[in-house]
């Protein structure tokens, strides 16, 4: 199976579009027939990343690829990183201002939704340097339909 | 029970088409944060919020959401209606406040999230 490549750009503080690249992923992998479970997984931990650039970021890109044993899917940032990494994975854990609450996020679950989600997670940030995230997901063997 | 039968129990107005009014619904999922949604078995339940933004609409698309309920009588703007009617989405909106509405529906059997009541 050949590698299957998207990328889509993410603009800071766009709440309107926030969330369309994994609408548009969630799509895809309907129509290459991917499990609904793995599909809702994939889709939650996209949309969970694309709210964190929205809302804390600078721009930021969300690169997504399938190939013959997994699908991968990397968000980074150019925006103030994040100062401890292992307080940020704790449920709850929350920097949100009051503007996202009354959006309803900020709770403090984006990288802990995240992390249940994906079968392996990598984030590597430090203050004033951005944040990568990469999230694997295994496929069964053969490829596609999970 | 049936999403029509859900829209009598609410004393609710459907925002748009109307169709997939006969969708089962079994679990119901009320909150503002949707995080929370997103972090809970969400799938084909009934979301009760009080927030009327797009990302309401993507939370319920990414999570697999049957179908959402407006409460304390909140309408959305347009353009949240329109990306939920082209992603087939159920849009109800009920005067009852949260608590009223989720009485009514433990009334009727549906159960929480985690299948519990």
């Amino acid at each position: 199976m050949t590698a299957l490549k998207k990328s889509f750009h993410i603009k800071s503080r766009d709440f309107i579009r926030a969330g369309e690249a994994s609408i548009q992923i969630q799509a895809l992998l309907k129509t290459l027939n991917f499990d609904p479970k793995m599909i809702r997984r994939v889709s939650i931990c996209g949309y969970e990343g694309e709210m964190n650039v929205v809302m804390h970021g600078g721009d930021g890109t969300l690169r997504f690829e399938i190939n013959t044993n997994q699908l991968i899917i990397e968000i980074t940032d150019d925006g103030p990183g994040i100062v401890d990494i292992a307080k940020a994975m704790q449920a709850g854990f929350s920097t949100a201002s009051d503007e996202h609450r009354n959006m309803g996020f900020g709770a403090g679950m984006g990288l802990p939704n995240m992390k249940k989600n994906s079968d392996d997670i990598t984030v590597e940030s430090e203050k004033g340097q951005g944040t990568l995230v990469r999230m694997v997901f295994f496929l069964s063997k053969g490829g596609d339909a999970v | 029970m049936k999403l029509s039968e859900i829209v009598k129990t609410l004393d609710a107005k459907v925002l748009n088409d109307g169709n997939h009014l006969d969708k089962e619904i079994t679990t119901c999922g009320a909150s503002d944060l949707m995080s929370d949604i997103l972090a809970g078995l969400s799938e084909g339940c009934i979301l009760l919020t009080g927030l009327t933004t797009i990302q309401v609409i993507r939370t319920a698309m990414v999570a697999g959401v049957g179908a959402v309920v407006f409460v304390r009588g909140k309408t959305p703007p347009q353009e949240v209606i329109d990306l939920a009617t082209e992603q087939e989405l159920p849009l109800i909106s009920s005067s009852y406040s949260m608590f009223v509405s989720c009485g009514r529906l433990h009334a009727c059997n549906l159960t929480g999230l985690d299948g519990r009541r």
